[in-house]
């Protein structure tokens, strides 16, 4: 009885540790402004690094229209068009997870950003020659959520 | 003497630099990776408010670090597993600045009891908020998706980051002295004797040997895009996707191309097709069980020609379970991810 528990405690911790790494997968930002300010900061960010936004996808206004309540909510889509070519000419099965896109919404009167990690699609397409652009897409992408979280 | 006291004062405003430095460091990591649910300051949001009195109280600093290490599998808190060591650190000292009093430290002891009696009271005293099997309270908290003014959600006791992190003295202590300001009262308050919450202890401590809580799955992966390849030309699969989209129930948004927005539309590359379509009443579902789901909504799949071969492809929807550390979208995540596969099906029949 003694031995058998301990197996499957053993068994536990092989378990635990064998889990898929729960990681940080998301980069999230809670800026302390309102949206309307938030979304415009936003947009500077990305395009002050020679992102082109493509789309606001306005989710809270496609909810109304079903008559379901929601704060404001937007999706915004960016990239270069230089990259996304040669990503998707190296890649096809990237085409899925571009442009790259920033979930901005109202949480009261401050505003939270989400965005998958651009380093995970390393982990996704492990291609050596997408590794430098992937990895630069992280940091522009890190550097925006600090210039929103922390602009003062 | 007089150089010994230089080196000291050199030593001490050394110390205090680093320490200071270290306490920005803390506060800029903070913000990066926990303020979004936990407040700015601590004071709740997403998560479970961790500057409140009580809690500090009663949360040792290997506990808060054990914590930000393993996450809670499951339940929205993440692991931070890309942290070093110095990071998670300087975060708990953070953390610890907003602590008035002094901070709890438990040795790893364990309490001794009676894990059936336990269960007994476990289902009678606890189950109501931390669910029969421990598995926690539903929402893991997430403010969007419910009033705002609702108390603080149960966390998950049957979860192997919450079982790792705490000692069963801290869970004992938490049974004892329960969080003040929070819906987690005292025991003892509420008439169970000390013997009566070891029992409960030693059934809680007993979760790790029992199969993994479903509140604490996440879906796995093998292939991040479910792809197919299409019999017909792009035009006519893109059509084919298009009535797809609808025989399974979701409405039509519009067709561009991947560079939509990107270049003039003349110089779009008419070869690669994102197909945009969405159901409302899902997406209301998604977002009320994790409002950041948005951002892999609406629902899109994509056609592309390449060397005259066409294929359709979306990224798989179980994706998404690991991604937000979120098990309870993973009914959804399923029924996505067969939709979706129909669809990309259909359109390649
Ligand atoms: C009325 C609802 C309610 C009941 C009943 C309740 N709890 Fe809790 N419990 C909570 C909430 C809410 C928290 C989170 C408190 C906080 O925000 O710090 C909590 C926290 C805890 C924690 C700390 C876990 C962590 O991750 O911080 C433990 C351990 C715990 N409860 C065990 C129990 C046990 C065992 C019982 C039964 C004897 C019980 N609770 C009964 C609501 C409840
Ligand atoms: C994506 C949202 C999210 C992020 C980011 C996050 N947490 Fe959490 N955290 C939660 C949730 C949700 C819980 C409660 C889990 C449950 O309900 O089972 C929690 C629980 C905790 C607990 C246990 C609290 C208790 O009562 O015992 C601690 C400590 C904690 N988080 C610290 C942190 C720190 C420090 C960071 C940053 C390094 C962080 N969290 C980042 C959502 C988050």
């Amino acid at each position: 009885m003694k031995h058998s528990l301990k197996w499957a405690g053993a068994a536990w911790l092989t378990l635990l540790l064998c889990m898929p790494a729960a990681a940080d997968d998301l980069l999230m930002a809670r800026a302390n402004r309102m949206f309307p300010e938030a979304m415009t900061l936003l947009q500077s960010a990305i395009s002050s690094r020679g992102y082109t936004v493509t789309r606001l996808q306005q989710v809270n206004e496609n909810l109304q229209r079903r008559e379901f309540q929601s704060d404001m909510y937007r999706v915004v889509y960016f990239g270069k068009l230089e990259e996304v070519r040669r990503a998707t000419a190296r890649n096809p099965d990237l085409i899925p997870f571009l442009p790259l896109n920033i979930t901005i919404f109202a949480e009261g009167d401050q505003s939270i950003l989400v965005a998958s990690h651009p380093q995970m699609l390393q982990e996704f397409f492990p291609d050596p020659e997408l590794k430098a652009l992937f990895e630069r897409w992280e940091k522009d992408m890190v550097e925006i959520m600090d210039e929103v979280r922390e602009e003062k | 003497m007089l150089t010994h006291l230089v080196l000291a004062a050199t030593l001490l405003a050394g110390l205090g630099m680093s320490s200071a430095m270290a306490g920005s460091d803390g506060a800029k990591l903070y913000g990066r990776h926990c303020a979004a649910c936990h407040g700015a300051n601590g004071d709740g949001g997403i998560g479970i408010p961790l500057s409140l009195r009580s809690f500090q109280a009663g949360a040792s600093d290997d506990y808060l670090s054990k914590t930000i290490r393993h996450g809670r599998p499951g339940r929205v808190m993440p692991a931070f597993s890309k942290l070093d060591e110095s990071e998670i650190k300087a975060i708990v000292r953070h953390v610890r600045s907003w602590n008035k009093g002094a901070s709890a430290t438990y040795t790893g002891q364990h309490v001794k009891g009676d894990p059936v009696h336990g269960k007994k009271l476990f289902a009678q005293y606890c189950a109501a908020c931390h669910g029969a099997d421990g598995e926690g309270g539903k929402g893991t908290g997430v403010t969007y998706s419910r009033p705002r003014d609702l108390p603080i959600m149960a966390p998950a006791l049957h979860n192997p980051g919450f079982l790792a992190a705490a000692p069963d003295a801290m869970i004992k202590a938490t049974l004892m002295h329960g969080r003040e300001g929070t819906p987690m009262k005292s025991f003892l308050k509420q008439g169970l004797k000390e013997k009566d919450i070891d029992d409960i202890v030693s059934y809680v401590r007993e979760f790790e040997k029992q199969p993994l809580s479903g509140s604490a799955r996440v879906l796995k992966v093998e292939n991040p895009v479910i792809v197919r390849d299409s019999p017909y030309d792009l035009e006519t699969t893109v059509e084919n996707a298009k009535r797809a989209v609808s025989n399974n129930n979701f409405f039509y948004g519009r067709v561009q191309t991947l560079e939509y927005g990107l270049t003039a539309p003349a110089d779009e590359n008419p070869k690669q097709v994102i197909v945009y379509f969405c159901n409302i009443s899902l997406l209301n579902q998604a977002l009320a069980i994790d409002p950041r789901v948005g951002m892999f909504l609406p629902c899109r799949i994509t056609i592309l020609e390449t060397n005259g071969k066409v294929q359709v492809m979306s990224v798989n929807p179980n994706v998404l379970s690991r991604l937000f550390n979120n098990s309870e979208l993973n009914r959804l995540c399923d029924e996505m991810t067969k939709s979706y596969t129909a669809i990309v099906e259909e359109a390649t029949l």
